[in-house]
């Protein structure tokens, strides 16, 4: 089953043609990854995908819906999730309510319940507390609930963010360069922890990452991009030896 | 259980107090006439937190909302129940005053509320300096609108809500002012914690410490921020209402920028974000306004200055963004912060 297609998408920045007649396919429980070099329009895509631009041409189909025009709240509610590359939890927030308000956009109760406590809002309340305890203690956080992420370790606070995505139950889970600024034992904690997500969890990821050795443990394809035109696509092996590739990482004078 | 009880029950027993003591004029009508406006206070500063503290945006224009409210609460409490130069003969019979002035006050305060949504629809699509520039403008905006009705007496001013409260004090002899005043307090109080401890709520703080975020963890960030705005400002208009009956006289003059600025000082001297502070500072700031009256206009430059020193010692206020339970943990026994 189709997660998203993406066909000719393009997008311009007042001129400058950030990305190029892109096309991309995720079926349901792909790892699926994003590589290219600085610049190359990877985070404008994910950008695209999560509603903080609007398209300037091309078609974003995510299960059987477009997603052109829905405001990032929106995309979110009907299940795509991301991080984000410079890590953005709530800092003041403990990490429990951090981990909460990922049901913001599915309160089932309105402003009456809220003000007058109603039962509705009780139950609810409650069930989003007990899920959110129950996915801090899955990944193996629920000693750090109260406490504020600012205060966590740089890998720590990575996770807490990809568990604040997974908490709104995403079908399609967006990784902005997950292992950006960890350490090399940090990264390999990622990638066993990016795994038994992928195993766990009914929801497709798709990566963009910089770091070869992650990507290529991890993803089962990878889309490659450059300057906003896509240069190669296919499986870890593949890209590896693709001549175009190599020439966008390593310069045209090496070959 | 017995623990959690003591709030309410203390609440209770100062109202008693105040009440008794109003009641037989131990305490003289100055006193009287202060406790009222710590009430009032609690409630603008309170509520302009939940805007410049909790969401982290800067409006300016607070006292605006509180004149919407203030005038439109004066001027149907005054046609329904009190003889008057334009509006007449009583509507409604007296007896009806205690029951009809609550509601009085919350169309005031819905009123405020609407003020407030005209004026966030435009001003919310710019962010930080332009709201602040925006707010001030509605500020001036709704005071020239007021100064230019006729009707509501212009720039001199609307008077007659006193006949109002005597006409509730004709009913049954008690301080009438002192239990709304009280009861609004509390429940403003309570709907403001209500609202910043749930999910829902939080999704402004969320707001404050990283927009996109918020926007990207389906908070709907536009719909959030007019709701807690038009909160925000229907509990001012609230606080007018009560302001205006207790005073008995409204001006327009009295909700200019001097009085927006009274409420952002309140604000910043509990600390952004946190309830009892901005109850603790409404406390302070009433009292030291009042203890500095025989400086006269000296006043307007010791308390400047006291705010210059608090910022430069302590720039984040008296509370920071704790509440009082973080400090003191051992009062979460007597209440929970929720």
């Amino acid at each position: 089953m189709t997660v998203l297609k993406i066909t000719a998408l393009t997008q311009y920045f007042s001129g400058l043609c950030a990305l190029d007649n892109f096309n991309v396919e995720l079926r349901a429980g792909e790892l699926v990854g994003l590589i290219g070099p600085n610049g190359a329009g990877k985070t404008t895509v994910f950008n695209l995908v999560s509603g903080f631009y609007r398209p300037t041409s091309g078609e974003i189909n995510f299960l059987g819906r477009s997603l052109v025009g829905l405001k990032p709240h929106q995309v979110t509610i009907h299940g795509v999730a991301r991080t984000f590359q410079n890590i953005r939890l709530w800092n003041e927030m403990t990490v429990m309510d951090n981990i909460r308000l990922a049901h913001h956009g599915n309160l089932q109760y309105n402003l009456r319940d809220l003000f007058f406590r109603t039962r509705r809002y009780a139950e609810r309340e409650k069930e989003i507390y007990q899920r959110a305890w129950h996915l801090l203690e899955v990944f193996n956080l629920a000693d750090h609930a109260e406490e504020k992420p600012k205060n966590l370790p740089y890998g720590m606070q990575r996770k807490v963010e990809i568990v604040r995505a997974l908490s709104s139950e995403p079908k399609l889970l967006l990784l902005d360069e997950p292992a950006a600024g960890l350490t090399s034992k940090d990264t390999v904690e990622l990638i066993e922890l990016i795994k038994w997500i992928h195993r766990h969890f009914e929801t497709t990821i798709w990566m963009i990452e910089h770091q070869m050795k992650v990507v290529m443990s991890l993803c089962s394809r990878i889309t490659v991009i450059d300057f906003g035109k896509t240069i190669a696509e296919g499986t870890p092996e593949e890209i590896r030896n693709h001549p175009e590739v190599i020439r966008a990482y390593l310069g045209d004078d090496q070959i | 259980m017995k623990q959690k009880l003591a709030v309410p029950v203390l609440l209770f027993a100062l109202l008693a107090v105040v009440m008794t003591l109003v009641q037989f004029e131990v305490i003289d009508l100055y006193i009287q006439t202060i406790i009222l406006f710590i009430g009032i206070n609690i409630i603008i500063s309170s509520s302009l937190n939940l805007v410049n503290g909790h969401m982290g945006e800067f409006s300016c224009g607070h006292a605006g909302f509180i004149a919407v409210g203030a005038y439109v609460s004066s001027v149907l409490s005054v046609a329904l129940f009190a003889q008057d130069r334009i509006f007449g003969a009583p509507l409604l019979p007296p007896q009806y005053t205690v029951y009809a002035f609550p509601v009085i006050l919350v169309i005031g305060g819905l009123a405020a509320a609407f003020a407030g949504l005209l004026v966030a629809l435009p001003s919310f699509r710019t962010r930080g300096d332009y709201l602040a520039i925006i707010t001030i403008a509605a500020n001036y905006i709704i005071i020239t609108v007021i100064i230019n009705i006729d009707k509501i007496g212009g720039a001199r001013g609307f008077m007659g809500m006193k006949r109002v409260v005597f006409a509730m004090e004709d009913t049954a002899a008690i301080p009438w002012m002192v239990l709304w005043v009280f009861l609004f307090t509390i429940l403003s109080i309570i709907a403001i914690r209500r609202f910043v401890s749930s999910t829902y709520g939080k999704g402004i703080i969320a707001i404050q410490q990283d927009e996109v975020a918020a926007e990207i963890m389906s908070v709907n960030t536009n719909k959030m921020k007019l709701i807690a705005f038009m909160l925000s400002s229907g509990l001012a208009g609230i606080a007018g209402g009560l302001y205006a009956h207790v005073i008995g006289y409204v001006n327009p003059k009295s909700f200019d920028i001097l009085k927006s600025t009274e409420a952002l000082v309140m604000v910043y001297l509990g600390g952004m974000g946190s309830i009892t502070g901005s109850i603790l500072s409404a406390v302070l700031f009433t009292l030291l306004l009042e203890l500095l009256r025989p400086l006269q206009i000296i006043k307007w430059i010791v308390i400047p200055l006291l705010l210059i020193i608090l910022m430069q010692f302590r720039p984040e206020g008296i509370m920071g963004n704790r509440e009082l339970v973080d400090i003191f943990p051992k009062l979460k026994k007597f209440y929970r912060f929720k």
